[in-house]
């Protein structure tokens, strides 16, 4: 398995849960790495399911929405799954704003995006 | 009074790098937390700043390092005033295609706008287009 910066990754069953490491997804060189070591565990680890816990996130701008955006491509074209899981209000009120909500399925917590699979 | 009207003023001129507009928005949050506004207040200009400054730095500037940005901001107990410039050729807004439209939802771009409209209570671009000034009023207490 690759080594990860910016995630920590883990397995439950066939499910890989992902954790976001930094609390503000801010600055570009961050979100470039973000984006390829996401990426890479679809293209190169080939994990088809996948959540994504934003617990420690409080702050989301909208370069790493198009990395969220271009993930979801790359599952959704291998006939993956994503969830999104544990998002704070301010930052759902980001994906809600841009409709984003309506791409992304959103649970509550980390156990319903589980049971969601 | 100007000075009673607006406690803490700046005019800022930074390079075209990231790292710089971050210090720039680090100071405007310290000065809104000192005038007690609300986190959720706090959070949306932090968003609405974050996304002018890399547009103005990437998009305007294209981090080009012979160009700048020249920032004015003013903040009060109740407002906030930014103007935000970049030296680049600016652009339409109006030409930025409606990112929530369906045919444009997995464009992975172009939201940036969006969110700064969403989180100021005014936002007007110059007629250039390089040029972008955003106000926020604080939430009733």
């Amino acid at each position: 398995m690759a080594a990860h910066r910016r995630l920590e990754v883990s397995e439950v069953g066939d499910v890989t849960v992902v954790r976001f490491v930094d609390r503000k997804i801010l600055d570009e060189a961050s979100i470039q790495e973000l984006g390829t070591e996401l990426f890479q565990l679809v293209e190169q680890e080939n994990r088809g399911k996948l959540v994504l816990n934003f617990s420690k996130v409080d702050f989301l701008s909208s370069a790493a929405l198009g990395k969220l955006i271009t993930l979801d491509k790359k599952v959704k074209a291998r006939s993956g799954k994503l969830k999104l899981s544990n998002i704070r209000p301010e930052i759902y009120e980001v994906f809600a704003i841009t409709k984003l909500n309506k791409l992304f399925d959103i649970k509550d917590d980390e156990a319903d995006a589980l049971a969601a699979f | 009074m100007a000075t009673e009207l607006w406690p803490w003023k700046a005019d800022l001129v930074i390079p075209s790098e990231t790292g710089a507009g971050k210090r720039v928005l680090d100071d405007v949050l310290e000065q809104l937390a000192a005038h007690d506004w609300s986190e959720h207040d706090v959070h949306s200009v932090h968003l609405a700043l974050e996304e002018a400054l890399v547009n103005a730095i990437r998009h305007g500037n294209r981090s080009d390092p012979d160009k700048r940005v020249f920032i004015s901001c003013k903040i009060s107990p109740e407002r906030l005033w930014i103007q935000i410039r970049d030296e680049g050729a600016g652009f339409k807004p109006e030409d930025v295609p409606d990112p929530t439209d369906e045919e444009h939802i997995e464009i992975p771009s172009g939201r940036g706008i969006m969110l700064m409209r969403a989180f100021m209570s005014r936002v007007e671009y110059n007629d250039v287009g390089n040029c972008v000034e955003m106000e926020k009023q604080r939430l009733a207490r």
